[in-house]
């Protein structure tokens, strides 16, 4: 369990991160988003108990952060940004490193070793330098590195930051998998992360928290939530009897391809009626398209609207 | 196996995997002949011991401990090796004990080394074995000093060519600062008292009785009191790191 009440982090006179109180039970994978410089990575670093907190605390398992830290640090294992690592050594040799650093040794260690090497699919890498490695391969030497010892509590800042498409699949699966009995928190400012790895978004700008919500709850903030889209050639008649529905709160036709979009009235579903409309019109329509809202469009509305809380929080 | 006795080891090993600890230990082991034999009169002195090679070892250490030691912290800030190492569970004294007990001990293997000077001694005549013995000490206490200077100053600064040129500044300041022309050029404008106390910070006067054969306890209180400060402020320097 992670609980952060009040965390504040001041530098000279810029708030990093401002009064946040979050609180991350076991299986649950909260993901942390914000534009650049929003704060994430201070948060997560005094979390980890690499900064100390300017007022607020911090427990990782209920062990203070500041109080006890080697208790907190013990409980989590934290994958900081940029996954940072010794580039002068072997793969086999960081991580025995880190194996004593945690301790660990006899049976368990190697146990360990083996599965976190098989689980992120470094055998052939082993014996390389990190140094030498591609930045996917560094990133998954770091993965390796936070969950060693098996930790209750997993902190990962960008785990998939500069990944290709297969291998933040297979990042996104192993977290899945971890997620079951543990607690993770993983910052991205990657919005198709969300949907793939959380089950809780916590939403800040500037140091602060502007929502704290599941993805359906923060699509559903969306324009786009409940809208219809779809293309039909020669279907510039029908835009007025589209109009003309109960239903319908506007329409708008993308100027490139034409793709014609109908937005819902609140609590309105507009899918029946369209389909209908279309079908009385003998309209050939290719593929519909039911939208769920659109994530990035409710992140740039909370982050940038200044007040995107509205009570939310 | 502890945290201490893990960040040792890497360490160490770091030395030896990058060229550091071969072109430390080259140039260690020549520059200790040269100076000894050319620069230190070694053979018209007509005596059988090791002075001349341990006088030459404070301005040794005033090149070599830098550049052993610059790396120590300013490569992990600037790396961003520092968040994970200190995310780890350790305490900062563990991490700073284990950085300083393997340059220490790297430093030991680059005296061991230089048996061979030693040897000839022996070989040439019938030196005091007892009074080489404590030469060695004493140099690799100093040494130890040297080291903790610089593990303090590499922890204030993330570039690894600032770390070095300030420890060096540090180490000749306190070198120097027993010199008798040192102390005449403030005799004029300070305190006689002060003056006296200021060359008793001199490592080079705790050094000099210590490179004679002389072991006097205030001479090795001098060099662990001035190592254990250092360490201690390197640590607050780290702590305070996370805290600014």
């Amino acid at each position: 369990m992670i609980e952060t009440d009040q965390l504040t982090r001041r530098y000279g006179n810029l708030t990093a991160v401002d009064a946040l109180s979050i609180r991350v039970e076991p299986g649950q994978v909260l993901g942390l988003l914000g534009p650049n410089g929003a704060g994430k990575s201070t948060a997560m670093r005094m979390i980890a108990g690499f900064l100390v907190p300017s007022s607020g605390t911090a427990r990782v398992c209920g062990h203070d952060v500041v109080r006890e830290p080697l208790k907190a640090k013990r409980a989590l294992g934290y994958l900081p940004e940029g996954a940072p690592s010794y580039g002068e050594m072997t793969v086999r040799e960081f991580l025995q490193f880190i194996v004593r650093m945690r301790g660990l040794s006899g049976e368990v260690a190697y146990r360990r070793f083996d599965a976190v090497v098989q689980q992120l699919q470094l055998e052939e890498v082993l014996g390389l330098c990190i140094d030498t490695l591609s930045k996917g391969l560094r990133r998954r030497v770091g993965l390796a590195q936070a969950i060693l010892h098996d930790p209750p509590v997993l902190m990962l800042d960008e785990p998939t930051d500069g990944l290709d498409p297969n291998q933040k699949h297979a990042v996104r699966q192993l977290i899945d998998v971890m997620a079951r009995d543990r607690t993770i928190l993983v910052s991205t400012h990657l919005l198709e992360e969300v949907h793939a790895l959380c089950n809780r978004v916590v939403i800040i700008a500037r140091g602060k928290l502007l929502a704290d919500a599941t993805p359906a709850e923060l699509e559903a903030r969306s324009r786009y939530h409940g809208a219809v889209s779809f293309s039909a050639p020669g279907s510039g008649m029908s835009q007025e009897m589209l109009g003309r529905l109960p239903q319908v709160a506007a329409i708008e036709v993308d100027p490139l391809d034409g793709r014609i979009t109908v937005f819902p009235k609140p609590g309105a579903r507009v899918l029946e009626p369209v389909e209908t409309l279309l079908r009385e019109q003998g309209l050939e329509v290719s593929e519909i398209q039911l939208e769920r809202g659109r994530l990035d469009e409710v992140f740039r509305q909370i982050t940038t609207g200044g007040n995107g809380a509205e009570g939310h929080a | 196996m502890s945290p201490l006795n893990a960040v040792l080891r890497r360490e160490l090993r770091s030395y030896f995997v990058t060229p550091v600890a071969y072109v430390f230990l080259v140039i260690f082991l020549v520059l200790a002949g040269i100076l000894t034999f050319y620069a230190g009169d070694f053979y018209e002195r007509g005596q059988a011991d090791l002075q001349p090679f341990f006088t030459m070892h404070p301005w040794l250490y005033l090149i070599l401990v830098p550049a052993i030691t610059m790396r120590m912290w300013a490569e992990e800030a600037k790396g961003g090796t520092l968040e994970l190492l200190l995310t780890l569970p350790l305490t900062l004294w563990q991490a700073m004990l284990g950085k300083f007990f393997a340059a220490w001990l790297f430093i030991g293997l680059a005296l061991l080394l230089t048996f061979p000077i030693w040897i000839t001694v022996n070989y040439l005549g019938t030196p005091d074995n007892g009074v080489i013995l404590a030469g060695y000490l004493g140099s690799w206490l100093m040494a130890g000093s040297f080291v903790a200077i610089g593990a303090c100053l590499s922890a204030l600064t993330r570039s690894q060519v600032v770390a070095f040129i300030l420890t060096a500044l540090v180490c000749v300041l306190l070198i120097l600062v027993g010199q008798p022309q040192v102390l005449d050029f403030f005799s004029g404008t300070l305190p006689r008292k002060l003056i006296n106390a200021v060359a008793h910070l001199s490592m080079l006067r705790h050094f000099e009785a210590i490179a004679r054969g002389v072991l006097d306890v205030r001479d090795l209180v001098y060099f662990l009191l001035s190592t254990l400060g250092w360490l201690v402020a390197g640590v607050l320097l780290l702590d305070l790191k996370r805290t600014r």
